[in-house]
Formats: structure tokens, sequence, C-alpha cells
């Protein structure tokens, strides 16, 4: 009987401590630098006390989560990972809360941030979601075949010599290929790559009226170039490849060149997983002289759903995740090349981190490249470089991806593709009410 | 008398009953190999088939970063959660089905099995408004309900074809020998189509356990069960292909081994009534 009061004290305790213990859920991917967040977020309990619930998934079954709860108001998360393309088009909704607080945090140094992944999260000047890590696309090419070859990679090649250098690489009985490229269709796999590939030939997904462009002569190029190229120098099956499928052929010593994610950098140069790892080299994406390259930019970003009934907690986590402290935390915790790239311009004047990254130059020049306000040669309505930032874009996108991926297996032509992409684009976006 | 089949043409289906067998069994096991390796072997090529560098370490790695347990309770009790749920419900049902039929039974089955061929996105945002309204997002009360109402119609369509097996004159003898409703339910029909509940019960199960749209959707961490675990492990950057068949390796080991131990009574039930 006398332990009854310890029980009701202990008890009422717990009760008061459940009652006062905040608790953020958090929806991210799964990638390297998200799960090394995972790991350190201790440290932001033990300094505000807050406890975080993670939910980590696909990058697919991500987006159509937080699109669900979003849309609903169902608020199930307090932060969400979201990209580039959702950001603006969330903020206009009216979906997500504006980050004023980080914005006037002189610690948080916003003005740090780099200025294309700044507007690229912005919308009407006014911040929505803070860079994680921002990445572009660049080429990673082997050091050693392109000697054998007898070429030497410029630091801002053109398409010309990306062909070129492609063909004198493949070597068909040895298996190297020269040139690996995204074929899976997907409005962010093989669309991600192409649509950046086509703004540094002049094309464009829209006019200024909103009609698509695919019966340019500049999209023709693009297709004739990407499909010839992957003919004579890609991989065989290359329609089923995406990121990961091209990082296994990279790491294998079977590609001779590959362009795609900055973030790439890090795997192909860590010899635990690569087989090439001391033979690689890095260049800007390549153009054709009219003014744009063809890397995309993308930044997995924190952001607060309007939804949460916990907006001030998930401000002050989003601070700690993206702010400069975290990157020196990482930097002594797992060592500056561990350091989430692409989001803040004192990362790259750092000399600790230019001597543990050397991709970071690369990374940076390549990110300072791409403009989502400006992206391609002619004026567009719409922001976004790999992606055209319009709700309907995900299904049109993939819709597309899917010609051009069944024109690089064989099943139909360029022309063909490209007719067809300019035909179901055209009837979307006039159902969608873009053409009147 | 038994046909007479020559040993050329025993031993000939033998093989090809195990080369189907194994080739069903390869991505499992494929999976359990890969478990073990590091993930620098795991993308090797040429592949190694035995682990060179035996490891355990992507399990300590699953589980530093995940409480697979958490997550193989909350399978736990709403694989079975919603299945008892579901027999409480279609034994009645199939019953009343089975042995007091209507003209529009027939009509009721069907419509039953035609919620079973939409599919589950399209009702996605409705489920989803009622489950934010009624305050059963992320929860384990919520998910059990969802997956009872997914798989009722196979629970009664399965009850219905066993109960359909069964002489009605002994429910009948039941009757004048008098037993009330629930006591001819409970002492006289359960019984006799015990191999057939059990067997739905297992396959409820085990579709309950490996349902993945609205287990992924509908929770974000405390109600999320193993196949939210395991989704948690595929990653579209990067290749942890080792740590992702050490999830998935952890995720069904308690239904792989469930169906070992019952296989006698799941394919007696599966196969009840089906030669008569």
């Amino acid at each position: 009987m006398k332990l009854t009061p310890l029980f009701v004290g202990a008890l009422t305790l717990a009760l008061v401590g459940t009652a006062s213990a905040q608790t953020l859920t958090i929806a991210t991917v799964n990638n390297g630098d998200m799960i090394r967040m995972q790991g350190l977020s201790s440290a932001f309990t033990q300094q505000t006390g807050i406890a975080l619930n993670w939910v980590v998934l696909e990058e697919n079954t991500l987006r159509q989560n937080v699109t669900t709860d979003i849309a609903t108001n169902g608020g199930q998360y307090d932060v969400m990972t979201i990209g580039t393309y959702e950001a603006p088009i969330w903020a206009r909704q009216g979906w997500l809360a504006p980050l004023t607080a980080l914005e006037n945090d002189s610690a948080y140094d916003v003005a740090d941030l780099l200025p294309a992944i700044r507007g690229g999260l912005s919308y009407e000047g006014t911040l929505y979601a803070a860079p994680f890590y921002g990445e572009s696309s660049f080429i990673m090419y082997r050091t050693d075949l392109m000697e054998k070859a007898g070429l030497t990679m410029p630091e801002a090649p053109t398409w010309e010599f990306i062909g070129q250098a492609a063909r004198a690489m493949t070597d068909r009985a040895a298996d190297i290929n020269g040139i690996c490229l995204r074929g899976k269709a997907g409005w962010g796999e093989n669309m991600a790559f192409l649509t950046a590939m086509s703004n540094s030939f002049g094309a464009r997904w829209f006019d200024e009226n909103w009609v698509p462009q695919f019966d340019s002569e500049a999209w023709k190029n693009t297709l004739d170039t990407y499909l010839s190229l992957m003919a004579d120098a890609g991989p065989s099956g290359a329609s089923s490849n995406g990121f990961n499928e091209n990082l296994t052929l990279f790491q294998q010593g079977k590609c001779g060149m590959w362009i795609d994610a900055t973030v790439a950098a890090s795997f192909v140069t860590n010899p635990n997983d690569s087989t090439v790892a001391d033979k690689v080299g890095f260049a800007l994406a390549p153009d054709n002289g009219l003014g744009k390259r063809g890397n995309w930019l993308w930044a997995w970003s924190l952001a607060i759903p309007n939804s949460s009934q916990q907006q001030d907690a998930a401000a002050q986590f989003i601070n700690w995740a993206t702010s400069k402290d975290y990157l020196a935390l990482v930097a002594e915790k797992e060592g500056w090349a561990n350091v989430p790239p692409g989001t803040r311009t004192s990362l790259y004047e750092n000399p600790d981190y230019q001597a543990a990254a050397p991709f970071a130059k690369m990374t940076l020049d390549s990110i300072n490249a791409a403009d989502p306000t400006h992206p391609t040669v002619d004026p567009v309505p719409y922001v976004g470089v790999q992606f055209v930032a319009i709700p309907e874009f995900a299904g049109i996108g993939t819709n597309v991806g899917q010609l051009f991926s069944a024109a690089l297996a064989g099943q139909m032509s360029a022309a063909d593709a490209l007719a067809q992409a300019q035909e179901a684009t055209t009837r979307d976006m006039t159902r969608a009410g873009y053409i009147k | 008398m038994a046909r007479r089949v020559p040993i050329q043409t025993r031993i000939g289906f033998t093989a090809l009953a195990w080369v189907i067998a194994l080739l069903l069994f390869s991505p499992i096991l494929w999976t359990l190999l890969t478990a073990f390796k590091t993930e620098a072997e795991a993308i090797a090529a040429p592949p190694t088939f035995l682990p060179q560098n035996f490891t355990l370490e992507n399990f300590g790695a699953v589980q530093d970063r995940s409480d697979y347990f958490k997550h193989a309770l909350n399978s736990i009790i709403v694989s079975f959660g919603s299945t008892l749920i579901g027999l409480a419900i279609a034994i009645p049902a199939a019953w009343s089905m089975a042995f007091a039929p209507t003209k529009r039974t027939k009509d009721i089955l069907m419509w039953m099995l035609s919620t079973k061929m939409m599919p589950a996105v399209g009702v996605l945002i409705p489920i989803y408004l009622i489950f934010r309204d009624l305050r059963l997002l992320d929860t384990l009360h919520g998910l059990t309900i969802i997956m009872t109402l997914i798989n009722l119609p196979i629970i009664v369509w399965m009850l219905y074809t066993y109960f359909k097996e069964i002489p009605v004159d002994i429910l009948e003898a039941a009757r004048m020998d008098g037993a009330e409703l629930w006591n001819e339910i409970i002492h006289v029909l359960v019984p006799m189509a015990i191999p057939g509940i059990a067997s739905t019960l297992l396959l409820n199960v085990i579709l309950a356990w490996n349902e993945a749209f609205w287990t992924i959707t509908l929770t974000s961490g405390r109600a999320g069960t193993l196949t939210a675990f395991i989704s948690s492990f595929s990653s579209p950057q990067g290749l942890f292909l080792a740590k992702l068949s050490a999830a998935s390796l952890l995720a069904i080991a308690p239904i792989l081994l469930l169906g070992w131990f019952s296989q006698k009574q799941l394919v007696r039930g599966l196969t009840f009534g089906a030669v008569k």
C-alpha cells in the first residue's frame, strides 16, 4: 500500500511528461544525406526538447503521400521534404507556410543560400522551402579512357565534342560504352535529362502562349542527337536505365562518360563502392554555343505544410537542419566530404571542403550555370530548368517520357515520338485551360 | 485402381516441378543471400552467388535506422486484428448466403466482389478525408478498419464456398434437436468448417501483412507496418541493395515461417471441395 502514492506520482509525472513532450513528424526521402541527418538529429532534440518522428519513404511514394496529405489538409506531417518542382506550385496554392522566421534570422543568414537554389524555392520573393542539399548535373568521365582515345576533355565541352569522345571511347568487345544516359521513362527520369539537354539546343516545352513546341527544329535536333549517340555509344537496354542503373554501370567501369546528378560524384569517387574511383574527371554539362548548358537544378528542401499544428517548432527544426552549424556538425562527425552540398556559398569558400571534395568547384559552377527563372534560349512562360513548374507537368512529362523511351528502345521513330508528344501535350494543355 | 506411370515420366515431372519451384523461389533466395553481402559485393559484376565477405552489418544498420520490432508488432496487430474482425462479420454473412439464400444473394456476392475490381487509388481522396475527419490517420485501429474492409469480400466469398460444401441436412438436424441459430453456427457449422476457416484466416493474414498502398498512405510513423518499413529502404539515388535485402528478409520472415508451418492446413483448406 505504501507504494500507491509513489505509483500515482510516477503515473502523473509520466502523463504530464507525455502531454508536454512535443513531437514533430518529418517526411523525407531515403538517400545518404537525409539518413545522416536522421542519425544526427538527437543533437536537435537535446537542444530543444522536441522529439522527432521520422517517416522515410521512397521518392515516388513520398511524393504521393505528402501530396495527398497537403492537398486534403490532412495534417499528418509537420515538415515535408519537397523538391524545386513542388515548392513554387504549392506556395502558389497557399499550402505552404512562408519561412519568414528564417529570412529574419541573421544567424541563419539567408543571403548565404546559393541564389539559383533560393530563387527556385521562392514564390513572389518569399522563401517557402529551405534547401537541405542542392544538385545540378554534369559530366563524369573516365580520365584513362579519354587519354586512351587521344582526347582531352575541356572544362566546358560542346555536344559535338561529347559525340566524338563517346564514339572514340566505345569498345564493344571490352563491354565499354562511350556514354551512359538516362532512358527510363518518367518526368523525373529521362525527361529531366532530355529537357535540360533540349535547353542547350534552343528548344523549349512551350512558347509564351503555352503552345507545345515538339514540332520545332530544336526538339528534332535534340532527340536525333540523343538517339544517335545512344545507338553508337550507349549501353544495351538503355531505355530501362535510370540513375541507379547508370551508377552501377559507371562504378563497374562500363561507361566512358555519364551525364547525371552532381550528387553522384561522391559515389563514383568512393573507393569502397567504385572500381574506377581514382580515374574520374568532371566537366560542365555540354552546350551548343547558344548560351544555355544541358544541366539541371534540383534541391531537396524542407517545408512546413499549412496544415501543421506545430509550425513554430517545425521552423526551429528547419533552421537547425539547413544552418551553417549543421554543416559544421556533419563535418565534425563524418568529415567535410559528407557535408550536404549545393546550398550555401560559404561552404564553397571553405578550404577544408574544397580539399575534401575535388568536385566542389564543378558542382558550384554547374549550379550557378542553371537559371530556373530563365531556363531556355527563347522566352517561356514557366519556371524550371528540367521541368515546367505547373501541376499538370508530372502527367504530361511522364507521357512524353514514355514516347521518347519507346523511341530509344526502337519501338517508334524520333519523328513519330515528337509528333505524338506534340499532339498529346496540345490536347492536355487545351483541356487544362492553358490554350484557349 | 491407380494408373501406372512410367518411371521416366515421374522423374521428368518431378524435375520439372523442382525447376519451376526453384525459379519461383529464386527472388527470395537472391534477397536472402544479398542480405549477408557488403554493399559493394551486392552490385558486383559478375555477381557472386554466395557472400564472399559474409556480414551481419546490414541487419544492424537496418535496426539502427528504423525500429523493426515496432513495425513487426504493428503488422501482427493489423493483419490478425483485421482478419479476426472480418471472420466475425463474414461467418454469419456466409451462413446466411449459403443456407438461407434469397433471390438477390448472387447479386450481393457479385457486388461484394466488384468492390475489389476498383483500383485503390480511385477512392484515395474520400477515404483520406474520412480518416482525417474521424482522426484515424496514423492509428492502428484506423488501419485495422480499412484492412478489414479491403479483405471482407474475399473472406465472405471463401467462407461461402466452404459452407456450400457442408450438407444442409446436418444443420437441419441440429435445428430439429432444438439448437438456436447462434448455437447452430458456433457449435455445428464452425467445427465442420474449421479447415476452411483456418485457410481463410491464413490467406487473409498474408494479404493484410503484405498490403502496401493503404498502409503507407494512411500512416506516418506511429502505426506503420513492415511494408512501410521496407519502403523506407528503397532509394532512387544510391545503391543500398544489401540493406534493402536485409530489411525485406526481416519483413517477410515472420509470415514466411507462418506459411511454412501451416502449409498443410493452408493447402487442405484451399483445395477443400475442389474434388467431390
